[in-house]
C-alpha cells in the first residue's frame, strides 16, 4: 500500500523510475533499489512524526556508531512551514502564499503521472520512453529524474537505494563515520 | 535586560567578537535567525550531534539553510532588467548557528600585503572602485596569528613561496593530502607552478579538545560531524564556556534601533512571531555581506554606500577527465592549492594590455574533485546509459578540477537592495542582488583557464573543459554566481563619504555599531574571505573590549 499515491498512481510512477534508470548488466536500477518508494515516501513524508525529511546523526550505524540516520530530526516552525509549502503546496493558505500561491510537489506528481497516461504501465517501452521525452512531461520529468537520482544515491533511510545496493553498484562507499579513512587509503592510489 | 553587546549573526565574525568580548567580561547576546544544529541546546560548551554524511539531507534539503521557499533572496544582473530575474537561492551561505563557517571545508589562507594596496601597488581600473584598504598587512598580522590559534589552521608556512610574512608557525601540521592532490600539485610543479598544501581549518592532529580529522569525505557543504573543523565551533564553545554569553537562535534582528548617533538595542522577532526589543551598550553586525546591509537597509540606514561594491569571487572552474581513479570520497575536499594566478607577473601583465586593461590578477586555485553521487548522477541523462555511466564515472570519480578565485573588482552598481515586493517569511523585504562581473574578472578567466588545462593534460587528462561561474554572455552558466564568498557591501575606509566604516568596523555615522563580517572588505583578493573576516572581528573587538591579542 503505497503512503501518498494511489495504487494507480504508484504503478505508473514505478513503470517511469523504470524507464529512467533500468538496471544493467546485472547492476540495479531504480526498481531494484526502492526509487520508488523512496518518492512515495518524500510525497508522504508528513505521514510520520518526526516527518522524514532529514535524517539524524551523526552516524547510520553501517561504519560503526549509533544508527542515528533513522532516528529523523523534528522540525521546528519555520522547516515545516517551507516543507509543507514544497511538498503540499500552498493551498490557498495565507501563512503559505506571502510571495503568491506555491505549486506543491504533490500536485506536480498528481498531474505528471496522470499526463503520462492510465495505460502508461501497459504500452511499450518505447512508447513510455517518447511520453516521457515529450516536451508538455519535460518540467515533471526532470523534477521525477532529480528525485529517482536522489532515491537511488541518497543514504537508505530515506526509503531507497534499498541496502546500500546503488553505491555497491558504483563503488561508493556511502558514509564513513565514525571510522573515515586512514591517511594512507587518502593519499594512496 | 541590557546587554554588553548584542551580536547579530553566529557565524566565523560573530563568533569571533563573542568570544574576545565574553573574554574581557562583557555579556553579549548572539542573535541568529538560523538553527541551532551546532552546539547541544542543555549546554552550549558541548556539541550536537545533528551533522552527518548525508548527501540528501545537506545538498537536497536545506538543513543548512536558507531554505529559499521561506528565505528567498533575488537577482538580476543589470538595472534594466527589470525587479528581478531570479527569486530564490542567490548565494545560500548557510543561515545556521555558526553560519558559513559550518559547510565551508575550511581553507583558510590570509591575504597577501598587496591585497591590502591595489590601487597604490597597481593603479586605479576604469569602471571598477579599486581602492585601498585603511590598513595594511602588518596591522592585522597578530590578529591573523590569534584567530589562527583560536579556530586551529593546519599548514605549512615554508611551503608557498607568495605566502606573506608570519610571526610564527601554522599551529598543526599538514593533514593528508588526496592522492589527486598529489598527482595534479606534481603536475603542476612540472609546469613550473607552486602548489602547497592548503591552510586549513581541520585538525590534523586532536586540538583545542576536538579530534582529529578523520577524512571521512563529506567536507564542503557538510557541517563536520566530529566537528575537526574548528571554524566557529571553537570560539563559540569559548564564549559560551564563560557563562557571559547567550544564544538567541531561530530570531531574526529586524531592526537596529537608533536614535540620533547611538543604537539603543535591537528589535528581535521569534520563531512563533513574537517580537521584542533587547538593549544594547553596542550592536556587533555580522549576518555576512548580503543580510548585514539588509539589516542596516531595513534599520533605515542612508549612507549611499550601504549595499554596494558588492563582491563575489569569480570563479574558473577546469575540470578533467582522467583512465584513472582519484577516490575522491576520501579525505576533505580540497588538500592543496596554488597561488600563482594570483601574482602580477609580465605573462600577467601582457594579457592585461591586450584586453586593454592596466593589471589583472587571478585568484587562489583550488586542486580537487567532485565526491558526491546524487550530484554526479543528475549531470547524467536517464535512461539505459546512466547507471554504465555511473559505473565509469566520469565525472566524478576519474574526475579532477581546479576552481580559481578570482579576484572581483568592486562596482558600486553591484549592490544589495531590499527587494521592492518580495518577503521573507516573517513579511520582510528580502535582499535583491544586483550583480554582474568586471571585463578583468573575464580577462583574467580568460588568461588562466588555459594554463590550468595545460596541468591536466600533463597528468593524463583524456578531455577537459572551462566553465566560470558567474557563466559568460551566451553560457548555459547561471549569471548568478555560485561562490558564497560575498564582500565588500559596508566597505571600511578613512574617509566618511566614500566608505560605510572605519578600519576598526564601526560605522561612522554611529557611535556603537560595529561591523564584523566581510561585508567591510575593499577588495576581494583571489582568497577565501573567512581568515581575513575573522581577523578583522577580533581586531574590532579588541578595540571595543580595550584588549590585546
Amino acid at each position: 500500500m503505497p503512503l501518498w499515491c494511489t495504487e494507480q498512481e504508484y504503478r505508473v510512477l514505478a513503470a517511469a523510475c523504470a524507464r529512467l534508470i533500468p538496471p544493467d548488466e546485472g547492476f540495479p536500477g531504480a526498481l531494484e533499489a526502492d526509487v520508488p518508494a523512496y518518492i512515495d515516501g518524500l510525497l508522504g513524508a508528513f505521514a510520520s512524526d518526526p516527518p522524514r525529511i532529514w535524517a539524524g546523526g551523526p552516524t547510520s550505524g553501517r561504519r560503526g556508531g549509533p544508527p542515528g540516520f533513522a532516528r529523523f530530526h523534528t522540525l521546528r516552525p519555520h522547516d515545516e512551514l517551507a516543507w509543507r509549502m514544497r511538498i503540499e503546496g500552498s493551498l490557498g493558505l495565507p501563512e503559505r502564499e506571502f510571495n503568491g500561491p506555491v505549486v506543491g510537489w504533490q500536485q506536480r506528481y498528481r498531474a505528471g503521472l496522470a499526463a503520462l497516461g492510465h495505460d502508461f504501465c501497459e504500452v511499450e517501452g518505447e512508447e513510455q520512453d517518447r511520453r516521457l521525452r515529450d516536451e508538455a512531461n519535460a518540467a515533471f520529468v526532470d523534477l521525477l529524474y532529480g528525485h529517482c537520482c536522489e532515491g537511488m544515491y541518497g543514504a537508505p533511510e530515506y526509503g531507497g537505494n534499498r541496502g546500500g545496493t546503488a553505491w555497491d553498484a558504483i563503488g561508493f562507499p556511502g558514509d564513513s563515520q565514525p571510522r573515515g579513512w586512514s591517511d594512507e587509503e587518502v593519499a594512496g592510489p | 535586560m541590557t546587554y554588553d553587546a548584542v551580536i547579530v549573526g553566529s557565524g566565523p565574525g560573530g563568533a569571533t567578537a563573542a568570544d574576545v568580548l565574553t573574554r574581557a567580561g562583557w555579556s553579549v547576546l548572539i542573535v541568529d535567525k538560523g538553527r541551532n544544529h551546532l552546539l547541544d541546546p542543555d549546554d552550549l560548551t558541548r556539541i550536537a550531534g545533528d551533522y552527518s554524511n548525508d548527501e540528501i539531507k545537506f545538498l537536497e534539503r536545506h538543513f543548512l539553510g536558507p531554505d529559499p521557499l521561506i528565505e528567498p533572496r533575488t537577482f538580476r544582473v543589470r538595472d534594466e532588467d527589470g525587479e528581478r530575474t531570479h527569486v530564490g537561492e542567490v548565494n545560500s551561505i548557510p543561515t545556521t548557528v555558526g553560519g558559513g563557517g559550518t559547510h565551508a571545508d575550511g581553507k583558510v589562507p590570509r591575504f597577501r600585503e598587496e591585497d591590502f594596496a591595489l590601487r597604490e601597488t597597481y593603479g586605479p581600473i576604469e569602471g571598477a572602485s579599486v581602492e585601498d584598504w585603511p590598513l595594511d598587512y602588518a596591522a592585522l598580522e597578530a590578529f591573523y596569528a590569534e584567530v589562527e590559534r583560536a579556530i586551529g589552521v593546519a599548514g605549512e608556512a615554508s611551503a608557498n613561496p607568495f605566502a606573506p610574512w608570519r610571526s610564527g608557525p601554522y599551529p598543526m601540521p599538514p593533514g593528508a593530502p588526496m592522492y589527486g592532490a598529489l598527482r595534479s600539485a606534481s603536475a603542476a610543479q612540472a609546469l613550473g607552478l607552486h602548489p602547497y598544501p592548503a591552510p586549513t581549518a581541520a585538525n590534523s592532529v586532536p586540538y583545542d579538545d576536538r579530534p582529529a580529522c578523520n577524512n571521512c569525505g563529506f567536507c564542503a557543504f557538510f557541517g563536520c560531524p566530529i566537528h575537526a573543523k574548528g571554524d566557529p565551533v571553537a570560539l563559540l564553545r569559548r564564549a559560551f564556556s564563560t557563562g557571559r554569553a547567550e544564544l538567541a537562535a531561530e530570531t531574526f534582528c529586524a531592526r537596529i534601533v537608533v536614535q540620533g548617533r547611538r543604537a539603543s538595542g535591537v528589535e528581535l522577532v521569534d520563531a512563533q512571531g513574537a517580537r521584542r526589543t533587547v538593549g544594547a551598550r553596542h550592536v556587533v553586525v555580522a549576518a555576512g555581506a548580503v543580510e548585514t546591509p539588509r539589516l542596516l537597509l531595513l534599520s533605515g540606514m542612508e549612507h549611499p554606500l550601504v549595499g554596494r561594491n558588492l563582491m563575489v569571487h569569480f570563479q574558473t572552474i577546469v575540470i578533467g577527465t582522467f583512465e584513472e581513479r582519484f577516490h575522491t570520497h576520501r579525505g576533505r575536499a580540497v588538500t592543496h592549492v596554488h597561488d600563482d594566478a594570483v601574482i602580477v607577473d609580465d605573462d600577467a601583465r601582457a594579457a592585461a594590455r591586450a584586453a586593454g586593461l592596466p593589471w589583472l590578477r587571478g585568484g587562489m586555485v583550488e586542486h580537487g574533485g567532485p565526491s558526491l553521487p546524487i550530484m554526479e548522477a543528475k549531470l547524467y541523462p536517464w535512461g539505459p546509459t546512466h547507471t554504465r555511466l555511473m559505473r565509469s564515472s566520469p565525472m566524478r570519480d576519474r574526475l579532477w578540477a581546479f576552481t580559481m578565485q578570482g579576484e572581483d573588482l568592486a562596482q558600486p552598481t553591484n549592490r544589495v537592495d531590499l527587494d521592492p515586493s518580495v518577503r521573507d517569511v516573517r513579511g520582510f523585504p528580502v535582499a535583491r542582488v544586483t550583480y554582474r562581473p568586471h571585463r578583468h574578472e573575464e580577462a583574467a578567466s580568460a588568461h588562466h583557464a588555459p594554463r590550468l588545462v595545460r596541468v591536466l593534460e600533463r597528468m593524463g587528462a583524456t578531455w577537459t573543459m572551462v566553465a566560470t561561474s558567474p557563466g559568460l554572455e551566451g553560457s548555459r552558466m547561471s549569471p548568478v554566481p555560485i561562490s558564497r564568498h560575498v564582500m565588500g557591501t559596508t566597505r571600511m575606509g578613512a574617509d566618511p563619504a566614500s566608505s560605510v566604516v572605519d578600519s576598526l568596523g564601526r560605522i561612522h555615522t554611529l557611535d556603537n555599531v560595529v561591523v564584523a563580517d566581510s561585508s567591510v572588505f575593499v577588495t576581494s583578493a583571489g582568497y577565501g574571505p573567512t581568515l581575513t573576516l575573522v581577523a578583522l572581528a577580533a581586531r574590532a573587538a579588541h578595540a571595543l573590549a580595550g584588549t590585546a591579542p
